[in-house]
Parts: structure tokens; C-alpha cells; sequence
């Protein structure tokens, strides 16, 4: 297992090596640039100003490799000295990745400032997601062709099949306009320090937080019910059944582990997701995670952000498939890596 | 086999169940302007708060500084910087407005009125100089930035400095056009002079987009250095009501009350919140519906949408309008893509003796094959009905027009108010006059042999796609085959010499996009058309003047026009070039397009302004249930 994990390390250093060389070969050709969406007013000799100080006027193997330098040594290097409370060598001058349209704002600040809402409605989201997908989709299997399992059915393909513009806007609707409980607009100045701003935190988050589960959910108590039903006609149930087990017993100590082996998979796999944030419902509730940090960039052609978060997704996928790969080799004792 | 009930699951229900039941029964979620305890640092205001100012009668209620809840002022484009010089457009122009303020600014009607001020320079009062070159501004006493120290004449020659430093991109850099100098004759006092008599003295330093920096906070941040004073940029130090506390780029600002502002009973609110995220109808069902909060900007929604939100009674929809106007660029050259390099490269000069100098090759020689006879476009223009597009895609937002420029309402012209009306017989009737007649009996018509195809694009935008496909079916009637193309946003205003999109190249026959002045005067924004800013490879498509039409009358006109003081005789003057730009056929203007804002019944104060920021009287903006 060590060596595996070793090997794989290496070999993720030069995919992303690679993956950073795409992302920033196919955003640099992309037509476009951050004056575009600058006021009509603005005269074309001004615009041009404005790029050539954005230094968008150097070649392209230049731009990348000061990038590279910017991205691999530069902000590790602030991250330790923040971490640890040390100067290393001339940081106040040290070169950043910074954001065009903030105009000197470094990128990893903006992610850092972002990602709190992001943990707190979509990584929640995910979390509520799971705790209610494996119980339903248990259950399901177990009670197959139950009722309840038709109308859990009935409601993951709703889940699934409904977009989250939709439900969300539904849920705006009903529960801020008409019936007035719950906050439309997600403040996120807003700190938990006793329990009345707990509360209002909680309010804030119910809808997009139930907007989210409520897709996430579907999904994943239909894979996690067709594993169960999988592991269910297996013989070695039907032998614990024979030895006098309830089913209690027989579903949660043996079936329930033997069938997460592929759904915990799946949810390691789905972490990355949260980073990228849920874009359309982060819009709809104006939660301003790290989705709708990429969209406002994109649309903005605010390269260096894009860039940057882009490429730290791409990290954080690879990374999610290394211990998906690694969890999957120590649940499953017939998994040996060499 | 017997079959017992999960008990797990059935606790893990109830549990949900009971987290959403006691979140829905906790108290009323209040708006959250009162969740904020309002910041009682009112107490030595509180005593002077009985001298009422002399102010007009909806401005008395106020009742001392930060005596308010917060406001809550909804920019779906969020706010990304805070310095209007480097800014990404209006909503940062208006997240700085709160806080820096200019000399003087333009009301809602377009007057200048005095913010740093005494009072505005005239040539009456000795402020300009008789012969048109010099103005001076005499500052306030006793003004103080946020930080304490005073307001002087340095801080103003400082943002000249800034501003006009080329590595800086600054993008008010017109307003400092034709400066020679700015000095600081004494504390108080800046003289500006001009290297040519300037008959309109008033663009520097008026208006949000070129307030007052402090040179103490911004001196290192000239040039190149201007990119990377994150702290500045976020956080300007300001003469205004408020200033920054908290700034959460592309997210929310959050502001307190300035406590050195020289008004002593404002501003009103403790807190000010400028949020942004989400989309305009979201914003508007925010203030309209839900009450969360209490001005919304820029609400580009379907009319019926926004009036229906309206009749829930909780605030009001506001539009005010400036210059903004959607027009088609008419393509005086050929822009055929069998021309290759050559496509849309040439300047369409309407005396054929004359040639401007430096343009010797491209005079007249890659003439539209079609579209530089002036009648053409008035036929195309005639098919149009502007008033369905108004009415039916920007509601209160839009109005039909028929002038580049529209207002102030002395530059508006009279003359071209027949293109109101649409007249689709007249178009017809004109075309075969001229002899452009079907006569391969395809339904397209044919100017000299060369059939009447026109490629007309613009950016994607739900709105400007609809006036596409009205347009072209308009135009089909009279003979006219039209094939629509649109471009993202950030590619077609981009100013990329490398892509053949954007609307500086023109590889189109007809594009339509939305431009305006910017301020009230309109010298720099008439200035676009002369022959010398004809867009082309000789300056990287950056030249302004994009249909590439050259007149030597309207550059002799724009001539006198910078050398005349008397504003009746200005606006005379700017009238005879608008009706030039429309009877030549340079232009087609469409919807007369102003912003459309709400805001909550309980704020008072608030005067809609198109000719400056929203922003502009947010001292004075109070609460009223």
C-alpha cells in the first residue's frame, strides 16, 4: 500500500502539471478580455491603458511561467508564513496571483474569504445529503417494492429530474414571499456569536440547504439502494438469516458495510464538488461561495481567478480520487494494491 | 421472515422534522436592518439634531448621526473595488460614491451642485478665467477625511497625478483631457489650466467618476503600483457620509458613518450594507416582496414582471434616464469576407475631394456596397416601429427616440421625430424610388446588382436578441434580407486587436449596441465621430468612430464647437451635428434607455439620478415607517 500511494503521488505531480499547462493554454486563447465589461463611456485609448497595466501585453510562456512561479512557490510560501507566524525571505514584495477586476486583491485571499459560506451551505448540504440518502436507500432495499420504497422512488427521480433553479425558486416563493419564515437574501457578514444569530444563521441556510439535499439525496439513495440489493441476495445473508439473526442485525452489521464499500466511494469522490460550490442555487440565494466566485470571474474574464480556482479544483480532484482509491483498498480486504 | 420497522430511521425523521419546525416557529425573521442594534454613537449629535438646516421639507425628519438601523442596498453585480478610477463599471463606481466624493456633482436634473465646494466657478463670479483657460475651485473650510486630517488642495493636484499617470489605467482619463497644469495656490485653492481655451471647464473632478483620493493613503500607489494597493483600492479613505468597515470582494461592503462628516446630524444609518450576488428579478422581489431590503439597482426584468412585483405594496419602482442610448452602427465600408485583411478597413468620406491627412490610402476605397447611400438607412430606419421595442422589452426603462443624443433636454433635436412613427409603405416607396428593386423576383432587393443582405450583430442578451428578430422581420418587409449573429458580452466590448468579434473590427454590416455621454456636457461624446477616430489597423480598432464615416462639415463643426462658451449657441451647435449623424445615416438610434431602480416606501430622501451615481445623496437618505 505504501508504494502504491508513493506511486501515485508521482504520478499526480506531472497530471497536474499538465492540467495547469490546459488550463491556462486554452483561458489565454480564449477571445475576450476584462474591458469588455467596463461602461460604454470608456474610450477605446483608455481601454487599451487599461489592459497594457494588467500586463496583458506579454508573450505567452512569460505570463505562464511568472503564474507558475506565482502559484508553486510564491503562495505556499504566504501560507506557511501565516500558518507558522515566520518570515521567509522578502515577502511584503514577494509577486502574487492577484485578481484583475479587484485590482490587487490576491486570488487565495478571495478563495479563503469564500469558502466559509461554501462549507457552511453546500458542505452541510452534502453532509445532510448523505445522512439521509444511505438510511433511505437501506431501507428501501430491504423493503423493496414496499410502499415506502415506491414513494422514495418517486421522490429521488423528482430530486434528481427537477432542477435546483426551480425547487429554489419555488422554495423563495413559498417560504420568503407568501409565508415570510425564512430569508431570501444569505448574509454573510452575519457571525454566530450567541444563540439568536445561531438561529438566524440556521434560517438563512434551510432553504438552500434543503434545496441542495433534496438533488444530492436522490442520487445517491438510488446507487446506495441497488448496492444493498446487490449484497442482499448474496449468500452469506441468506446464511446469517439461517443462523437466527434479526434483521436487524443482519442488515446493519454485514449487508449495511459490505454495500458502502461502493457508495463511500462515491462520496469521496463527490467531495471536490462542494469546493466548486452549487453554482446555480449559490446565484439564487446570493450565498457568494467559491461557485459563484468562478462564474462572476468568468463572466468578467478575470483571468487570474479563473485560473487559479480552476486549478485548485483540479487538485482537489485529484487528491479526492487518491483517497477514494486508498479508502476503497482499506475497506475491501480483497483489494491489495502493489 | 418477520419484518419489524427500522426504528433508526424513524428517529432520524422526527429529528429533521423537529430542526425545520423549530426554525419556522422562532420569532419573525425581521428584516435585517433591524437586526443590527442601532449603534447608539449618536449621543453629542443628539444635542445639535433641534437646528433643523435650512433644507427643502422631505429632508427635515432626520434625528442625528447614526441614530438609524442599517440600510440594505441590493447591486445584483456585486461590488469587486472601491476605487471609481480602476473600477469595473457602475456598481463599483457607486460602492465608492458612499465614501469619496468629487468637487461638485450632477443632480437629477442635471445641474451641478457643490459638494467640496463653495459654490461652482463661473465666469461671473471670477472661477473661470475670461479667456477660457483657467478654472479655480475654492474648497470648503474645515472638511476633514475619515482619518481626521483636513481636505486640501494637494489631495486634488494628487488625483490629478494619479489619474493621468499612463501606467496607472485610469478610466476617467477623458475628463483630464487638455490640462496643462493643476496647482495648489494655497490650502483651499486649485487653479487648473488648460492648454487650449476650454468652453466647458467642468469635467475634472465633477461627477462620481472623479472624486477626491488622499494623497497621504494613495501616494505609493501611482503607476504600475495602482495594481497591487489592495488596501487602498478596497478601502479609500473618503470626505462622504460613510466609510468602509468591511469589504468581501464580489460579495458585500459594509459601511459605518464617517465621524468626522461635516454635516453633523447625518448620515443617518448606523450601518450601511451594500450586498451583491443573485440576478436583477431577485433583487427587486427582495425590496418589492419580501422587504429584506431596502433599495435594489439596475432592475433589468421583464416590465410585466416588475409591475406585478410593484402592486405588493411594500416599495416603488424608480427610472431615470440620461444619455444611454441603443442605436445600430451603420458599416460605411465593406466588411465582405472575401476581403480577407481588408474586410471593414477603409473611411467613407462624404466629399470626394477631400481626404484627411494620414488616411491618403484608405479614403473612399473600400466603400459599402450599399449602405453609404443615406436614403438606404433612412428606409431601413422608417421600417422600424420603436415604440413596440420600448414598450414591449424595456417598459419604464426604455423610450423610443430618434437622436444620438437625447438629453439634456436643450441638445435634444426636433428635427428627426418623424422616425417615430413606423412607415413601412414610405421604406418601400423610397427603395424604388432610388431604383433598389427586386429583379430576380428572390424578395430580396438589389442596389446596383448587389443583393441587400445585411449581417447585423450584437451581444448575447435576452433583450437585444428579441430586438434582433423584430428588426429583421421588419426588414424583410421591405425587401431586406437580415442574418442575426450575437457575441458574449466580454468578447464583442473587448478590445482584443487579436479577435475579429469585437465591435471595434465591425466585420458586420450593422451592429447595435447601447453608448452615452458621460456627465452632462457633450463635447467628448460628439467627439467620437470626427474623421480622425475612424476605427481601423492604423490604431488597433480602437478608434471611437466605428462606422467609419468621415464629414468634413461635422469636424468643422466640432471645431467650432470647442472654441464656443455660450451655451445656447453650444447646444445649436450640437443639435446641427446630431441631425448630421442621423440624415447621413451614420447611426440608427432605437430606445432611449435610462435605469430602472426600487426602493422600500420607509426610505426617504432618495432622488433617482441618472447623470450621476445613485449614490450621489446618500447622506440624506433617512427612514421613515
Amino acid at each position: 500500500m505504501g508504494t502504491y500511494f508513493v506511486r501515485r503521488l508521482l504520478t499526480a505531480i506531472p497530471t497536474l502539471l499538465a492540467i495547469s499547462f490546459v488550463i491556462f493554454a486554452i483561458l489565454d486563447l480564449a477571445p475576450g478580455d476584462p474591458t469588455g465589461t467596463l461602461p460604454p463611456q470608456i474610450k477605446m485609448e483608455v481601454r487599451e491603458q487599461i489592459r497594457k497595466a494588467l500586463g496583458l501585453d506579454e508573450p505567452f510562456h512569460v505570463r505562464y511561467l511568472l503564474w507558475l512561479k506565482q502559484f508553486f512557490i510564491n503562495e505556499p510560501l504566504n501560507i506557511v508564513e501565516q500558518v507558522f507566524n515566520v518570515k521567509i525571505g522578502d515577502s511584503t514584495n514577494r509577486l502574487r496571483v492577484t485578481s484583475w477586476s479587484s485590482r490587487g486583491k490576491p486570488v487565495v485571499d478571495l478563495i479563503v474569504e469564500r469558502t466559509p459560506q461554501t462549507l457552511w451551505v453546500v458542505g452541510f448540504a452534502y453532509l445532510l445529503s448523505v445522512l439521509i440518502a444511505i438510511p433511505l436507500g437501506v431501507v428501501g432495499a430491504v423493503r423493496q417494492n414496499s410502499i415506502f420504497d415506491q414513494i422514495s422512488t418517486v421522490m429521488a427521480v423528482i430530486g434528481y429530474s427537477v432542477p435546483t433553479f426551480f425547487t429554489g425558486l419555488l422554495a423563495i416563493v413559498i417560504f420568503s414571499v407568501h409565508l415570510k419564515w425564512f430569508p431570501s437574501v444569505y448574509n454573510t457578514t452575519l457571525k454566530v456569536t450567541d444563540w439568536a444569530s445561531f438561529v438566524a444563521q440556521i434560517k438563512q441556510m434551510i432553504m438552500p440547504v434543503a434545496v441542495l439535499a433534496f438533488f444530492q439525496t436522490a442520487a445517491l439513495s438510488r446507487y446506495t439502494r441497488s448496492a444493498v440489493l446487490d449484497n442482499l441476495k448474496q449468500d452469506y445473508v441468506r446464511t446469517a438469516y439461517a443462523k437466527g439473526f434479526r434483521e436487524h442485525y443482519v442488515v446493519i452489521r454485514h449487508v449495511l458495510r459490505n454495500s458502502l464499500i461502493p457508495v463511500v466511494t462515491l462520496v469521496a469522490l463527490g467531495i471536490p464538488q462542494i469546493f466548486a460550490g452549487a453554482i446555480i442555487t449559490e446565484q439564487i440565494f446570493r450565498v457568494n461561495g467559491l461557485g459563484s466566485l468562478l462564474i462572476i470571474a468568468i463572466q468578467s474574464f478575470d483571468i487570474p481567478v479563473v485560473q487559479t480556482t480552476t486549478f485548485i479544483f483540479a487538485v482537489l480532484i485529484v487528491a479526492f480520487n487518491l483517497i477514494a482509491d486508498i479508502v476503497y483498498g482499506i475497506l475491501d480486504p480483497r483489494i491489495t494494491y502493489s | 421472515m418477520e419484518l419489524r420497522k427500522l426504528k433508526p430511521l424513524g428517529y432520524l425523521a422526527l429529528l429533521v422534522t423537529a430542526l425545520l419546525v423549530l426554525a419556522a416557529c422562532a420569532p419573525q425573521p425581521a428584516a435585517p436592518a433591524e437586526e443590527a442594534a442601532p449603534a447608539e454613537e449618536a449621543a453629542p449629535a443628539e444635542e445639535a439634531a433641534p437646528a433643523q438646516e435650512a433644507a427643502p421639507a422631505e429632508e427635515a425628519a432626520p434625528s442625528g448621526r447614526g441614530a438609524g438601523d442599517t440600510l440594505t442596498i441590493l447591486y445584483w453585480q456585486a461590488a469587486s473595488i472601491a476605487n471609481p478610477y480602476l473600477s469595473g463599471g457602475t456598481k463599483d463606481i457607486d460602492a465608492a460614491a458612499i465614501v469619496l466624493e468629487p468637487l461638485a456633482s450632477f443632480d437629477e436634473n442635471g445641474e451641478m451642485v457643490p459638494r467640496l465646494v463653495e459654490e461652482i466657478p463661473t465666469i461671473e463670479n471670477g472661477g473661470v478665467s475670461e479667456d477660457l483657460t483657467t478654472i479655480t475651485w475654492k474648497l470648503k473650510e474645515g472638511i476633514l477625511w475619515s482619518d481626521g486630517t483636513p481636505l486640501t488642495a494637494d489631495d486634488v493636484v494628487f488625483t490629478y497625478e494619479y489619474c493621468t499617470n499612463e501606467e496607472t489605467g485610469c478610466g476617467s482619463l477623458t475628463q483630464f483631457n487638455s490640462i496643462a497644469s493643476v496647482e495648489a495656490v494655497d490650502a483651499q485653492t486649485v487653479k487648473i489650466t488648460f492648454d487650449t481655451p476650454k468652453p466647458y471647464p467642468y469635467e475634472a473632478f465633477v461627477g462620481a467618476t472623479a472624486p477626491i483620493l488622499q494623497k497621504a493613503q494613495f501616494e505609493n500607489c501611482v503607476g504600475a503600483a495602482a495594481q497591487t494597493c489592495t488596501e487602498q483600492n478596497l478601502k479609500p479613505i473618503g470626505t462622504g457620509p460613510y466609510k468602509v468597515v468591511d469589504f468581501k470582494v464580489n460579495d458585500v461592503v459594509v459601511y459605518e458613518p464617517n465621524e468626522n462628516y461635516r454635516e453633523p446630524d447625518k448620515p443617518y444609518f448606523s450601518q450601511v450594507v451594500f450586498k451583491g450576488g443573485g440576478d436583477a428579478a431577485a433583487a427587486a422581489r427582495a425590496v418589492l416582496e419580501t422587504g429584506e431590503a431596502d433599495y435594489a439597482w439596475n432592475l433589468q426584468v421583464e416590465p410585466q414582471i416588475l409591475a406585478s412585483m410593484e402592486a405588493a405594496g411594500l416599495g416603488k419602482v424608480v427610472t431615470a434616464f440620461a444619455t444611454n442610448v441603443e442605436r445600430l452602427m451603420i458599416n460605411k465600408t465593406n466588411p465582405d469576407p472575401a476581403l480577407g485583411e481588408d474586410r471593414s478597413v477603409g473611411v467613407y468620406v462624404t466629399d470626394p475631394d477631400y481626404c484627411p491627412e494620414g488616411f491618403e490610402d484608405y479614403c473612399n476605397v473600400n466603400n459599402h456596397p450599399f449602405l453609404t447611400d443615406a436614403k438606404v438607412v433612412k428606409a431601413l430606419s422608417m421600417a422600424i416601429d420603436r415604440n413596440v421595442i420600448a414598450e414591449q422589452l424595456y417598459g419604464a426603462a426604455g423610450k423610443a427616440v430618434c437622436n444620438v443624443l437625447p438629453a439634456p433636454p436643450r441638445y435634444a433635436s426636433p428635427n428627426n421625430d418623424d422616425c417615430l412613427v413606423q412607415d413601412i409603405d414610405g421604406a418601400n416607396a423610397l427603395l424604388d424610388e432610388i431604383g433598389a428593386v427586386d429583379s430576380d423576383g428572390d424578395g430580396i432587393r438589389e442596389y446596383n446588382g448587389v443583393p441587400m443582405k445585411i449581417l447585423y450583430q450584437t451581444s448575447t442578451n435576452s433583450v437585444r436578441q428579441k430586438t434582433q428578430a423584430l428588426i429583421k422581420q421588419w426588414w424583410a418587409e421591405i425587401g431586406v434580407d437580415t442574418e442575426l449573429r450575437n457575441i458574449d458580452a466580454a468578447v464583442f466590448f473587448g478590445g482584443d486587436p487579436n479577435s475579429p468579434d469585437t465591435y471595434g473590427k465591425f466585420y458586420a454590416d450593422v451592429e447595435m449596441y447601447t453608448n452615452g455621454a458621460t456627465g452632462v456636457d457633450p463635447q467628448i461624446y460628439m467627439s467620437n465621430w470626427l474623421c480622425s477616430e475612424v476605427s481601423g489597423p492604423w490604431n488597433n480598432w480602437l478608434g471611437n468612430n466605428v462606422p467609419r464615416w468621415c464629414n468634413p462639415e461635422y469636424d468643422a463643426l466640432f471645431d467650432e464647437l470647442s472654441a464656443t462658451a455660450d451655451l445656447d449657441k453650444r447646444a445649436e451647435l450640437t443639435i446641427s451635428m446630431n441631425d448630421m449623424l442621423v440624415q447621413d445615416g451614420v447611426m440608427v438610434p432605437l430606445v432611449h434607455r435610462g435605469s430602472v431602480s426600487a426602493y422600500a416606501n420607509s426610505l426617504k430622501g432618495v432622488r433617482m439620478n441618472a447623470w450621476d451615481s445613485e449614490m450621489w445623496n446618500i447622506a440624506d437618505w433617512y427612514r421613515e415607517e
